[in-house]
């Protein structure tokens, strides 16, 4: 391209409306503390946090870069590690009082640990990254196993079955955060958080970013115009392996302690299982994704021993019925709002809606009935105020009429939006 | 030394059949699909717990041959109601549904029968030693299950090159739209494919829950093996998972009979290493749930398309 001229003077993208989603998220960041005061919703608060990070840095490989990962954690846990051990270090040299430990800061972690997730993606990475797809998948399972085992063979380094456990209130003190609390660790993690979230969108807007998108869609096509599908994949895995560690470091921080198993194949679900609730196509979709199921998670196993069954059926439900996920789901409602069509839509959406619910009433019964029939009566049977005996017929008839009732709903969604479009 | 070698060598084979008895399903699903299927190991699990609570009314060998049919009926309704609609949003949509569903049968496990193992034992008539070596007994139940294994590997290539409708499934795996066009239903012969496949799985845990144990986690345990399986013998191949299956079954078998560290083989040869160092002190036998996952990056680095198969996955 001799002639520069031809190609349009490139506008700068800077908008207020681009900027506004930060600074809401800012807002919310910074009021949350004000609003809740109990330890309790701290906890949950930071461990939203991590999942969100740790989610976002999942889709990087799969709904950015079109790589079924399944063995994500092992980046996750190594920045875990890694964060560990510089905090036992800096507890040694800050009780020594000399060194170069004892001026590094807690809040400077999850440097460390996105340094240990990229480092291990680099070295690990490149024979993973010749093909996608399924070759990818299991070499990955692979080297989460491998990982998991290792781990346990090692204790020096990974502490074996008990893992490593350290203390946070180490080092010098920034901004005064002692992380003694949960309330004080919520400003460290809404720190990494945004900090991490920004940069991972940052990424996508880099030519990297969008060559990932490219070598996702048609590899063979971006191979052609000259670029090395392999060489892209390789630094994507890298900067996902980095972010991941980065999750892993806010991880040692809020627990302060990290066993083998959490580089296995159950965290690495974990992630996927985010990822594709909230949408692996939207930006924002892993952040609703973490958001749900660390809810659904933790506040459902308070009260059913079926809680991961549960997370289970809503994955599936999703996967089936709303392959593009929650965040998916806001997009198009945002979409129609934009073009003025929300109104003629939203009867159809929220008929569908309806039929939703009335299918999820129905399984919930048949789970809480089965779960009554083999261990007696489960906690959220109580709450829901389920009495159902499961040796009279009633409560499966309930479920029947849920069911039922959920077909014909469908079947009026169905024929309201042929009507409507 | 002897009675080592030879008795690692029968349960190395009877656990390399048992792994082929999944892979080969497996691999049919594979062929028609182009998707490992997830969930496989979990219809495996459904196998032994359906043989063990319908055991307890009918006997064994009723459960023998009904246990691998609803568990084929699961399989079906599966493919019929989930997985096909799942189809037209592509690969990754349909590997994230048999992950979930994976998810969902093991939940929906611990939910019937419990956490913890369930007694699934052979039956006393099988539990008398076959023969005695060196001493050491080996059991009639061990030889049955062999026995089953290659019965139903026999069956498995009768059916697939000697009848009409194996034909027909090798031709549909190939050209699927042809055997279509021919006025064959298709999608009828991939269900029923794919039921077949989860009932060789079934038929599997069936006779792998006595040899094992019969727990939640058994699916957990073996999955991620099979997956080993499949892609070492090369993905589609039913000769690459045969070798691939007696492979990983004899490795794994010999390394945990092996008593010996990285530190006594070093020393061996002539290297002078502390034998009870971190790394020299680990036994052959704490590396042998590894051998599986280390074949696996090596074959996938090395030789891409696996033992035998004509694609890279």
């Amino acid at each position: 391209m001799n002639d520069l001229t031809a190609v349009a003077p490139r506008q700068s993208r800077f908008s207020w409306r681009g900027l506004a989603p930060w600074v809401i998220s800012l807002v919310v960041l910074m009021v949350i503390p004000l609003l809740v005061s109990s330890g309790t919703a701290f906890t949950l608060l930071n461990l939203i946090a991590i999942n969100i990070v740790f989610a976002l840095s999942y889709n990087m490989l799969l709904g950015q870069g079109g790589m079924l990962s399944f063995g994500h954690a092992v980046f996750f846990g190594l920045g875990s590690y890694a964060a560990m051990h510089v905090m036992n270090l800096i507890d040694d040299a800050s009780y020594a009082g000399e060194g170069f430990w004892a001026h590094f800061p807690v809040l400077g972690l999850p440097l460390v640990g996105m340094l240990a997730g990229g480092l291990a993606a680099l070295i690990v990475g490149w024979p993973f990254c010749r093909r996608a797809g399924t070759a990818f998948a299991m070499i990955t399972l692979g080297l989460g196993e491998l990982a998991a085992a290792a781990g346990q063979m090692f204790p020096s380094v990974f502490g074996g079955e008990a893992g490593v456990v350290s203390n946070r209130m180490v080092g010098p003190q920034w901004f005064g955060l002692e992380l003694a609390q949960s309330a004080d660790v919520y400003w460290f993690m809404a720190f990494w958080l945004f900090v991490a979230v920004l940069g991972m969108w940052a990424f996508t807007r880099t030519p990297l970013g969008r060559l990932s998108n490219a070598v996702r869609d048609n590899a063979e096509r971006l191979q052609f115009i000259g670029y090395q599908p392999r060489n892209v994949r390789f630094m994507v895995f890298i900067a996902s392996g980095a972010f991941g560690g980065l999750a892993g470091a806010m991880a040692a921080v809020n627990f302060e302690i990290i066993t083998p198993e959490s580089l296995g194949l159950v965290p690495s679900g974990l992630a996927l299982l985010m990822a594709a609730v909230g949408g692996l196509g939207v930006f924002y979709g892993p952040i609703v994704g973490a958001i749900v199921v660390t809810l659904m998670n933790s506040l459902l196993s308070d009260y059913t021993d079926a809680s991961i069954l549960y997370v289970g059926l809503i994955f599936l439900a999703i996967v089936m019925f709303a392959p593009r996920g929650l965040g998916g789901g806001i997009e198009q409602v945002r979409v129609a709002w934009r073009d003025g069509e929300l109104a003629r839509r939203l009867p159809g959406w929220l008929s569908g809606a309806v039929a939703v619910l009335l299918f999820a009433a129905g399984l919930t019964v048949l789970v809480e009935l089965l779960f009554q029939w083999r261990h007696g009566q489960d906690e959220l049977a109580q709450v829901l105020g389920m009495n159902f005996d499961p040796r009279l017929p009633w409560g499966w008839l309930a479920m029947v009429v849920f069911f039922a009732a959920g077909v014909l709903v469908k079947r009026a969604t169905n024929k309201l939006r042929e009507d409507n479009a | 030394m002897l009675e080592v070698i030879i008795f690692s060598l029968l349960n190395g084979i009877l656990y390399g059949l048992l792994l082929f008895m999944l892979s080969s399903g497996l691999t049919l699903i594979f062929s028609m699909m182009g998707v490992l299927n997830f969930a496989h190991a979990s219809f495996y699990m459904l196998g032994a717990y359906f043989a063990y609570s319908l055991g307890m009314h009918i006997g064994f060998w009723p459960s023998l041959i009904l246990a691998p049919i609803l568990v084929a009926v699961v399989g079906a309704l599966v493919e019929r109601f989930g997985l096909r609609r799942v189809h037209v949003n592509g690969h990754v949509a349909e590997l994230l549904f048999t992950f979930g569903l994976a998810y969902v049968i093991d939940e929906v496990v611990r939910l019937i029968w419990g956490t913890v193992p369930v007694a699934y034992m052979a039956p006393a008539s099988l539990q008398q030693p076959l023969f005695n070596l060196f001493g050491v007994e080996y059991s009639m139940f061990r030889g049955v299950a062999m026995l089953i294994a290659i019965l139903m590997f026999v069956a498995l290539w009768f059916l697939l090159k000697k009848t009409r409708v194996g034909m027909m499934i090798r031709a549909a795996l190939t050209h699927g739209e042809m055997v279509g066009h021919l006025g064959h239903n298709v999608p009828r012969l991939f269900m029923c494919v794919f039921g077949f496949g989860c009932a060789l799985a079934g038929l599997a845990g069936v006779i792998g829950g006595p040899l094992l144990t019969t727990e939640p986690g058994m699916a957990a345990t073996l999955g991620p093996i099979v997956f080993v399986v499949v892609v070492v013998g090369g993905m589609g191949s039913l000769p690459g998972a045969f070798y691939a299956s007696l492979l990983i079954g004899l490795l794994q078998t010999f390394f945990v009979a092996i008593d010996a560290s990285i530190g006594d083989i070093l020393n061996g040869i002539g290297m002078n290493v502390d034998p009870y160092g971190e790394v020299t002190g680990i036994t052959l036998a704490n590396l042998a749930p590894m051998t599986p996952f280390i074949l696996l990056v090596l074959i996938l680095i090395f030789r891409p398309r696996g033992l035998m198969g004509e694609l890279e996955p």
